[in-house]
């Protein structure tokens, strides 16, 4: 009998529904592995009593033969996701103990499936990180390791937790969220899918908000397919979020396995940066390769404006976020410091319960849109999005189905390893990924091989606003060439 | 590769701007430099006379049930708390959808402004940290209001018409209520008004006088009851205002305002502008500079005092709403609107002069609200199609009903006597069946007890003796009665008066005077 | 641009993000940093580019004027530090 934890999520969906297992039995395989694997500290609340009441619930439909489409399969949720009468914190110390009243439209959905929840996933406070070293609760210790080496490595970040448990087999899939690249760059340091849908596809309503209009909901997964089955689940709109988009969403799995043939695949020459590693560069000319062989057409491209997606990125996001954070402030929730009058009770509140890169990024967000410089600076920054967003569209309708780039500039890399005094230098890490996030596309991570110490290194595929279908036919491509990479087990 | 920061690159940097971004601060002046000086309304200060300049930021609370963005209850009066959603509490992950009915409101009221509906507009976040604030931000219109550039007329009761401009108005939410009176050391926040929807109204700064300000609110308030876009119930605070005051001797240069907030009756209104002008030349007459700042109007004190901390100007760092997108319609849309309007007060007023041949100053007063307009016109048009005499109609309700409604302070919505009960009696009066001076104690008992005009009428027997033989025989008795008099009648025509007054009590003024009168004059021999 | 300590300071203010003296010329220094990283913006021409006010383009929902929240004062007061009969309490301001 294969081992419950190592089974793809359509695997463990097919033998749920043949009762060839129950997902009494799949969650309980699932609780005992997050105990073991208490040491990369990917979970940050475990709900055990939870899932094991919604797998029984799960296991009586499955019996008579209903269920939805995860009916009985078990999931970990980001800490950014309300969850009704479950703890959420965004992982920061300002949130404390607030347990929502309501759930996030995202899970819900998951929920309405028939999924089961083993609990909340770390991440970077805020989603504000692209290495989970700035949570609340300590970081994340990636089940990836160095050929040789004990050090410990970073899964990637915002959703470190996310990457980590699906990679280590802590559970069948995890719900994640991407501002900057914080799914596709975890995604590609761990080995697993990640994608990050097109803005408006996933509702944002209840997951805490970052910058608004960069933020959107993914699924993590360790196939193709087992990341369409879920993003299947988590998409559609909600009159509740005035930005998500009134579209059906397609049978995303349906797209797996789907020819390539003839499709135009992009290659961005400004993607090519000074200093990539060799290893990098290799592995995108293989990606290009193994498109080619599958009967893609690979065809150079130009995004003039790609090196100052960055720059923007870090004026936008920082300025909504200084917004959008203004309600953490101890009045109605979360931690409060007192203080002899409101105004002390609000600095002082958020001076502890907010970490250093909140704080700095909330400070930047209140430079920028302060009087004086709104113009240089947040309106100039949109000004160089929409010129971004160009780029990708005059690509598009020279008839390019999807862009092909690295998705990181450069495997994972240690604990500790870079944070120096230098914040911008963790800002790199999302060179090739927040290019989407700015132009509101969509953007699918997947593994394309290891390098030579042996740590997973992606590929990206960005596509056509709403054709997440196209990058689920290319990344499985990807996948079938490629294969599937997974972590040797230490920590059990 | 993108360029480190190991040696910055220096590009010359772009000047911040001088002053803060704060909106009101560059509203145009509209006509205020070239308007010809009203010498009446000047202040007498000790070194010579000063011109008042006042504009107005009105916020008038939307008609509406629910929130802008969010779906509660916009209702006055609820338990603390009550009325507020997940969205207006401000929980993780909470969004805003707006209100499609806020919207038609705030075209509607623009509309009725005379104004410039724009068809795309934007919604931006105010930011500022305050208790009854929980997002840490207000959604507000700052560059792109839904409505623009319109103007009011303003009658006064003197007979001038003033053209206030109107600058814009827009889109908002309101804030909650904080209560600091509870506790000796904290304050008791309610997020029941939190996201209720508001329209800003800005006027240019077209305005001379406190009795202008007072006139500028009340009609505006008027338009919008008339439109049923807000109720301009100014106890509930539907209603109120920053004033914006400055003075300046005739022919010189602006000087500098001041922001009076909040203010809350139209009283009110009147005083704080009134006050806060002779503060204002006070220090200019002792040759001090006027600080532009927020002040409040302390109407116990009957003094405006400064409000925020000098050091903290406020800095809203506005930006456009991104959990929302820009507000876009069309001109068909706008004018679906338009043609779904009541009739406005200008418009009623002007057909009560040209229909009704009413005086502008009682066609005025009868517009003033909706409901007195209304109900003069229930009693002009009867309800089986007849039209009774709009001057007598127009009389009746301005003086004996309206007169009767202010001594015991009730509003018309409130009047015992209907337009039903009014036209009745006035269709006693004009069929003859009663004098005027017994429809008074007829209006006086319908008030006091209700009923039928015509049945109360016929039970007391109040019907007005028209008989002319019944008459004579009075008139015959109270000349017999005094032949003095009689005789002196014949040289003193004017003396006929005291008789028919006797006439008149004789018979229980049910005499038809009109009748006892020429019957006098025949008998007594006058002309 | 560049920001001094003084800046530092008024900035923590409007963001109510208390600042230690000792603080602050660190967290200059890392502002800086980021302000010069950005500063290549200014190398873009956006002559006539409208500034992007919607990611994915489309016409904005609205909501029919429907009272379908609230009444959940309870729930809304739940997680916070202080509440007193439904209100929600806070030190007073200092005007």
């Amino acid at each position: 009998m294969t081992d419950p934890i190592s089974l793809t999520l359509a695997e463990a969906r097919d033998l749920l529904r043949s009762r060839a297992m129950s997902s009494k039995e799949l969650t309980e395989a699932h609780l005992s592995a997050m105990a073991a694997a208490r040491g990369l500290n990917a979970y940050v609340l475990e709900t055990p009593d939870k899932a094991l009441a919604m797998a029984a619930a799960s296991d009586q439909k499955l019996a008579k033969g209903e269920g939805g489409p995860l009916e009985g399969l078990p999931l970990g949720i980001k800490d950014m996701f309300a969850t009704e009468g479950v703890r959420t914190t965004a992982c920061s110390a300002i949130l404390e103990n607030f347990v929502p009243v309501y759930e996030s439209t995202v899970s819900s959905h998951l929920w309405r499936d028939g999924a089961v929840m083993l609990g909340k996933l770390n991440n970077d406070e805020f989603a504000m990180g692209s290495s989970n070293e700035t949570s609340r609760f300590g970081p994340v210790v990636s089940p990836w390791r160095r050929k040789g080496d004990t050090a410990k490595l970073v899964p990637g970040g915002s959703s470190g937790g996310s990457a980590a448990a699906v990679a280590a087999g802590l559970c069948l899939g995890a719900t994640g969220t991407d501002t900057g690249g914080s799914i596709r760059q975890p995604a590609a340091f761990t080995g697993t899918v990640g994608i990050k849908p097109t803005y408006g596809r996933c509702s944002r309503w209840g997951i805490v908000a970052f910058a608004s209009s960069l933020d959107q909901a993914g699924p993590f997964a360790r196939t193709v397919r087992d990341s369409a089955i879920l993003l299947r689940a988590m998409a559609g709109h909600d009159p509740k979020d005035t930005t998500s988009v009134d579209l059906p969403v397609p049978d995303y799995e349906a797209a797996v396995g789907r020819s390539v043939k003839g499709m135009k695949i992009g290659i961005p020459k400004e993607y090519r940066v000074d200093g990539m590693s060799d290893e990098i560069e290799a592995l995108w000319h293989q990606g290009a390769e193994w498109l080619k062989a599958a009967g893609a057409e690979i065809v150079e491209v130009s995004l003039p404006h790609t090196k100052y997606a960055l720059p923007a990125y870090y004026i936008v996001a920082p300025a909504e976020a200084s917004s959008n954070l203004a309600r953490y402030d101890g009045v109605r929730y979360g931690v409060r410091v007192p203080g002899h009058d409101v105004t002390e009770m609000y600095e002082k509140t958020r001076a502890a319960g907010f970490g250093r890169e909140v704080r700095r990024r909330i400070m930047i967000g209140t430079y920028v849109l302060s009087a004086g410089y709104y113009d240089a600076y947040y309106r100039r920054a949109q000004q160089v999005r929409t010129l971004i967003k160009r780029d990708f569209e005059a690509c598009f309708e020279a008839g390019v189905s999807a862009i092909l780039t690295p998705a990181t500039p450069s495997a994972a890399f240690g604990i500790g390893e870079k944070v120096s005094g230098d914040p911008v230098e963790m800002y790199l890490n999302d060179i090739f990924t927040v290019t989407v996030n700015m132009a509101g596309l969509p953007g699918i991570a997947v593994p394309g091989g290891l390098d030579a110490k042996g740590l997973p290194l992606g590929l990206q595929l960005v596509g056509r606003p709403f054709d997440e279908e196209t990058l689920f036919s290319l990344g499985e491509t990807i996948e079938q060439a490629a294969g599937r990479f997974a972590p040797e087990r230490w920590w059990a | 590769m993108v360029e480190r920061f190991g040696a910055p690159p220096s590009p010359a940097p772009l000047p911040p701007r001088a002053e803060p971004t704060d909106l009101s601060r560059d509203a145009p002046l509209g006509k205020t430099m070239t308007a010809p000086v009203k010498t009446d309304k000047l202040i007498e200060g000790a070194t010579g006379a000063f011109e008042v300049i006042v504009g107005m930021e009105v916020h008038a609370q939307v008609t509406s049930q629910a929130k802008l963005f969010s779906g509660a209850s916009a209702a006055f009066g609820a338990a603390p708390n009550a009325h507020v959603s997940l969205v207006d509490a401000a929980m993780p992950g909470m969004l805003p959808v707006i209100n499609e009915e806020c919207v038609r409101q705030a075209i509607r009221t623009g509309l009725g402004l005379k104004a410039a509906i724009n068809l795309r507009s934007v919604f931006d976040r105010k930011n500022y940290f305050y208790p009854d604030l929980p997002q840490g931000y207000q959604i507000s219109q700052y560059k792109s209001p839904i409505v623009g550039e319109g103007e009011v007329l303003v009658d006064m009761p003197d007979g001038e018409t003033v053209k206030v401009g109107i600058e814009r108005l827009h889109l908002e939410q309101d804030a909650g209520k904080s209560v600091h009176d509870q506790h000796p050391s904290m304050s008791f926040v309610d997020l029941n008004r939190s996201g209720v929807a508001l329209m800003e109204i800005v006027s240019k700064p077209d305005i001379r006088s406190a009795e202008e300000a007072k006139a500028f609110v009340a009609k505006l308030r008027t338009i919008m009851r008339y439109l049923g876009t807000c109720d301009g119930n100014m106890e509930e605070g539907s209603l109120r205002a920053d004033v914006n005051v400055s003075v300046r001797r005739p022919g010189e240069p602006l000087g500098t305002r001041c922001e009076i907030k909040n203010v809350n009756s139209l009283r009110f209104i009147g005083q704080a502008i009134e006050v806060e002008a002779r503060r204002q030349i006070g220090l200019i007459e002792d040759g001090e500079t006027i600080e532009q700042e927020t002040r409040l109007f302390d109407p116990g004190k009957g003094e405006t005092r400064s409000m925020r901390n000098k050091e903290e100007a406020h800095d809203y760092r506005y930006f456009p709403d991104p959990d929302l997108l820009p507000l876009e319609f069309d001109q068909a849309y706008v004018d679906a609107l338009a043609a779904d309007l009541p009739e406005l007060p200008d418009a009623r007023k002007a057909r009560f002069m040209g229909n009704y041949g009413l005086s502008a100053y009682d066609a005025g007063v009868l517009t003033g609200e909706k409901e007195s307009a209304d109900f003069f016109e229930d009693v002009v048009r009867a309800a089986d199609g007849r039209t009774r005499d709009p001057k007598i109609a127009a009389n009746w309700v301005l003086n004996e009903l309206f007169g009767r409604l202010n001594k015991e302070g009730r509003g018309i919505a409130a009047s015992p006597v209907s337009a039903g009960q009014l036209g009745a009696v006035l269709d006693l009066i004009a069929d003859g069946t009663i004098s005027g001076k017994i429809a008074k104690d007829l209006f006086e008992i319908v008030w006091t007890e209700g009923g039928d005009p015509k049945a109360i009428v016929e039970a007391r027997g109040m019907k007005q003796v028209t008989d002319t033989g019944a008459i004579a025989a009075a008139v015959d008795e109270v000349i017999a009665k005094n032949p003095d008099k009689a005789a002196q009648a014949k040289e003193k025509p004017a003396m006929v008066g005291w008789f028919v007054g006797q006439v008149m009590k004789a018979s229980g003024g049910k005499a038809n005077p009109q009748a006892v009168n020429a019957l006098l004059k025949s008998k007594l021999g006058i002309e | 641009m560049s920001v001094d300590a003084a800046t530092v300071r008024r900035i923590a203010r409007l963001a109510r993000i208390a600042v230690e003296d000792d603080e602050v010329e660190h967290l200059q220094g890392e502002l800086n940093a980021i302000l010069a990283f950005v500063e290549q913006l200014s190398e873009v021409d956006v002559t006539g580019v409208e500034p992007m006010t919607s990611v994915t383009p489309m016409v904005m929902k609205k909501r029919e004027d429907v009272v379908t929240d609230g009444e959940i004062a309870e729930l809304v007061v739940k997680n916070a530090p202080a509440t007193e009969d439904n209100f929600f309490l806070v030190p007073k301001v200092v005007e």
